[in-house]
């Protein structure tokens, strides 16, 4: 399976991504440049945390405006898996692949710790190797992950099992109803603002990340045994 | 050309933590009749005359960057200035 990882000026986790793709999973990995045109040779995109182009103006408002942004969208549209973490996360909701937007943290703080999630849907292609309600822990690191969005949106986003991950006991950023990752309603781009690329190895202090990269790959390879 | 000045700030709606802290800090200075305070963004932009009207070019840029519109207003002042 190849991954590409989108790097953008100041995406600053493309590499932990990478390393995820690479060297825990085994798989095909290749960096992205935000000026490239095709994504066409690859199955899965992943966007990067960091602070692309700075945050100005607001957090991914500059990146969702980049050449490859296109492609992202055009291998939304053909199934493939998109996972956007963080700035990533913040990049998907500018370009309008998943609803909703960003609020500073409630706090005002940067917060980098662990924290507790909750996998509230298990039955995605990112989080089919955990259990419903597993708790997992996860790094956080961010100054803009307060998620919101409108009544309407949250009702459709709960009817539609679109909220995949919240904060289990303590929200860190006042999102709303917890909300730490959603999914569209497709069900194959995935954006959540805590990093399970920097929990992939019991090294890193803990390796509860690992399970969704696994989860992508295990998806894709069903997929494609069927289809052989 | 034309000189643009475009105010951003959050909607009514959303919840303003900058301007949630501002407002307690205003308080506690001794302006506790302070009711609201709401942090947006000014930006100036100029530009030259083409086909399109202005205005409709103003907005399309609005809409299209300069605001997210799923939790932010926008309105803007345009200012005709004369090149000598």
């Amino acid at each position: 399976m190849r991954f590409a990882v989108i790097v953008f000026p100041g995406s600053n986790c493309d590499v932990d991504m990478y390393h995820a793709a690479k060297d825990e999973l085994g798989e095909e990995a290749e960096y992205v440049w935000h000026d490239s045109t095709s994504l066409e040779d690859f199955d899965a995109v992943l966007l990067p945390g960091g602070f692309s182009f700075g945050d100005y103006l607001r957090t991914g408002a500059i990146a969702r405006f980049s050449p490859i942004m296109n492609e992202v969208v055009k291998a939304a549209e053909a199934g493939k898996p998109v996972l956007g973490v963080c700035n990533g996360f913040q990049v998907l909701l500018e370009a309008g692949l998943l609803p909703g937007a960003m609020r500073r943290n409630e706090s005002l703080k940067f917060i980098c710790r662990p924290v507790q999630l909750k996998v509230k849907n298990n039955e995605t292609m990112f989080t089919s190797s955990y259990q419903k309600d597993e708790v997992i822990q996860i790094p956080i690191a961010h100054g803009e992950g307060n998620y919101y969005c409108d009544e309407q949106t949250l009702a459709n986003l709960k009817a539609n099992n679109q909220i995949v991950f919240t904060y289990d006991g303590t929200n860190p950023n006042g999102s709303i109803e917890d909300i730490a990752g959603i999914i569209n309603a497709q069900g194959n781009v995935l954006g959540m603002m805590p990093h399970p690329e920097r929990a992939v190895d019991p090294l890193l202090g803990g390796a509860d990340g690992l399970k969704l990269f696994k989860s992508i790959v295990k998806q894709w390879r069903e997929t494609h045994a069927v289809k052989a | 050309m034309y000189k643009v000045k475009v105010y951003v700030t959050l909607r009514e709606s959303v919840l303003d933590p900058q301007g949630t802290a501002v407002k307690k800090s205003l308080d506690t200075m001794g302006y506790p009749n302070v009711q609201d305070v709401r942090i947006g963004k000014y930006m100036e932009l100029t530009l030259e005359k083409t086909e399109r009207k202005i205005e409709e070019v103003v907005e399309e840029m609005c809409e299209r960057l300069l605001s997210n519109p799923v939790i932010e207003d926008y309105r803007y002042e345009i200012e005709e200035s004369v090149v000598l």
